[in-house]
């Protein structure tokens, strides 16, 4: 089966859509053996994420694992650096370095730091954790490649609750007054922060009104569907002189049945037993994938 | 020797103008230097920007911008923006310096800073306008006196206080042609120009402008001219002969310079236009602990705020004009003979 968009036809085949669900299948365990190595770190956002990693590292964007400073590549940041350990788990997965790196993460010496370090990882692009600020260097990345003529693209991933920081909108105002089209960015939107729900600790909605008011183009999508997602990704990449919003509606937890919709989860790591039943679980929605059920 | 062959001999291998002569010495704000050296920085390299935070004419950017307007950006009102923008475009392959007052970039963005430019060894270039008591009427909450003291805590960051503004003109060049992340910090008023276009300026490295062996005077910024000021003074009133050294690298700071400052004159007197609390003297005094305890006297704001009034006035207000700097000299040099 092949899918269109628009008349398009797209390189993702049914084939290459299975190959990619057991990739994100692969980065969640990735990321749960991580996080019972390490022992703390950031569990439902990690887990969440794992789709639109897969789809970002395996189908949207130009990059080469064996070249990661090449000049051309696509940029992707991630703003939320508390959830790492799905990039970490993605990169691994798709070559950037061996699996077996994941489980020093969090870990002395490690590449693997608890919030990411361009310094010690190159591909990582930024250094984040402190949030609200990837989307300001993305502009700064975006406008840089205008300036230069460059193709390559930015992507930007946020958390939904970064949008309580004052630094994120002074960059959605500068990326809409700079029209910057090759910009990107993906909002996790799991509804989900430290202290609960975000519409009770600070609300976000109605957000796509906010960045419409900000002069940016709104997609809307389901976050832990692969093939929805690249679709949707596709669709933004046509817009042009205006940046793009993907409000990613994920489930915080995805995969792991029993973290699921749970805010406590957020910053938490599985312990033994838990990650046992985690990876069980997983393995068995791996069967299910190859089954074709 | 006399002690004015001496003075001289020091001066003239500086190429100082001869500061002595009132006549002789001309007055420019230093930030008029840094907005020279931003478009001769823009002409040699085209990578170089400037982004500027709606501060375009009072922190001389406005120069670069009718220069160089394909590499000019205006973000408005956002010194966070400005700094993280920056890190973007630095790790594009730029050069950017951002303009904004010093209270408020690096004041408000501190943590950008941190994060972006030095945790990450991002190639931006702050320059940090209207620093001091100086800026005189605008008040406290526009004079950054802080500055220095949140800035050189910063691993990997160069921080530099040039003296005039014909030397904030170099620094400006040589930090465009140096990788790193960077705080350049200049002022507002016009202030005495003491050296010319022969001074040699070179990052890092500390300058004797006076030479003498009772007490040394280690000054950065548009104090320097006051800390030579009081070295004549002290020389004729009281026999004291004082090394002024201008120190306008706080960080890598010129650790022989200072170390060599402190063996030779036994006492030493830091001056510069910020809280003496983690200033410039604090790092020297850092420094001297370690590596040549010698009696240390600074001159600074002692743990207030600025307020309203006459950059002149304000200078003398809170303790930095050149008799405040002799007292101190005085002091210095009686500890260390007791």
């Amino acid at each position: 089966m092949l899918w269109y968009n628009r008349g398009r036809m797209q390189s993702v085949t049914a084939e290459r859509l299975k190959e990619l669900k057991l990739k994100a299948n692969d980065v969640r365990q990735g990321i749960i053996r991580s996080l019972l190595s390490a022992g703390s770190g950031h569990s439902a956002g990690s887990l969440d994420m794992a789709d639109i990693f897969t789809a970002l590292y395996g189908a949207v964007m130009n990059h080469d694992p064996k070249r990661p400073e090449w000049e051309d590549r696509d940029r992707l940041l991630l703003s939320c650096g508390h959830i790492a350990p799905v990039r970490y788990s993605a990169m691994a997965n798709f070559g950037y370095f061996p699996v077996e790196e994941l489980l020093t993460l969090r870990k002395f010496g490690s590449r693997l730091q608890g919030h990411p370090e361009r310094v010690k990882l190159p591909a990582l692009e930024t250094t984040s954790g402190p949030l609200g600020e990837g989307l300001a260097q993305g502009v700064g990345m975006a406008v840089g490649a205008k300036l230069d003529k460059k193709n390559w693209r930015v992507f930007v991933v946020t958390s939904d609750a970064e949008h309580q920081c004052g630094l994120h909108w002074e960059a959605m105002m500068t990326a809409g007054k700079f029209k910057l089209d090759n910009l990107t960015c993906i909002i996790d939107r799991n509804f989900i922060q430290i202290d609960g729900s975000t519409e009770d600790v600070m609300p976000l909605e109605p957000l796509a009104d906010k960045y419409r008011a900000f002069n940016w183009e709104v997609f809307e999508c389901d976050g832990n569907d692969i093939e929805a997602f690249i679709d949707t990704v596709e669709r933004a990449k046509r817009v042009e002189g205006k940046p793009q919003i993907i409000i990613a509606n994920t489930v915080p937890g995805k995969g792991v049945s029993y973290m699921e919709g749970d805010y406590t989860w957020h910053g938490k790591p599985p312990n033994k037993a838990q990650a046992d039943e985690a990876l069980a679980e997983l393995e068995s929605q791996r069967e299910r994938i190859l089954a074709n059920v | 020797m006399s002690s004015t062959d001496v003075m001289d001999a020091a001066a003239r291998a500086m190429h100082l103008v001869d500061y002595r002569n009132t006549a002789e010495v001309k007055q420019l704000p230093t930030r008029n230097g840094f907005g020279e050296g931003l478009i001769e920085a823009g002409n040699r390299n085209k990578n170089v920007l400037a982004i500027c935070a709606d501060l375009a004419e009072s922190t001389r950017m406005e120069g670069f911008k009718k220069a160089h307007p394909a590499q000019y950006l205006e973000i408005g009102v956002a010194e966070q923006m400005l700094v993280a923008m920056a890190g973007g475009l630095a790790a594009a392959g730029k050069i950017p310096w951002i303009a904004s007052y010093a209270m408020f970039n690096p004041g408000r963005s501190w943590e950008q800073v941190r994060t972006i430019m030095a945790l990450n060894e991002t190639n931006v270039k702050i320059a940090g306008a209207h620093a001091g008591v100086s800026v005189g009427p605008d008040g406290a909450t526009h004079q950054a006196i802080e500055d220095i003291a949140i800035m050189r805590v910063i691993p990997h960051m160069f921080v530099v206080v040039p003296c005039d503004s014909v030397q904030t003109k170099k620094a400006t060049l040589a930090l465009s042609e140096t990788f790193g992340p960077t705080y350049l910090r200049f002022a507002r008023e016009k202030s005495p120009i003491v050296t010319t276009e022969e001074t040699p300026f070179e990052i890092g490295k500390a300058q004797t402008f006076r030479e003498g062996s009772d007490v040394a005077i280690v000054a950065c910024g548009i104090l320097v001219y006051n800390a030579l000021i009081a070295a004549d003074e002290l020389a004729r009133e009281d026999g004291i002969e004082c090394r002024v050294v201008n120190n306008h690298t706080i960080k890598p700071m010129d650790e022989p310079a200072i170390v060599d400052a402190a063996k030779h004159c036994s006492a030493v007197v830091t001056v510069e236009e910020h809280q003496v609390h983690g200033g410039m003297g604090s790092r020297v005094s850092e420094i001297l602990a370690e590596r040549q305890p010698v009696p240390i006297e600074f001159i600074g704001v002692r743990d207030q705020f600025g307020q309203s009034g006459d950059p002149v006035e304000l200078i003398e207000y809170y303790g930095m004009g050149t008799a405040a700097i002799k007292e101190a000299a005085r002091r210095a040099y009686a500890r260390k003979r007791s």
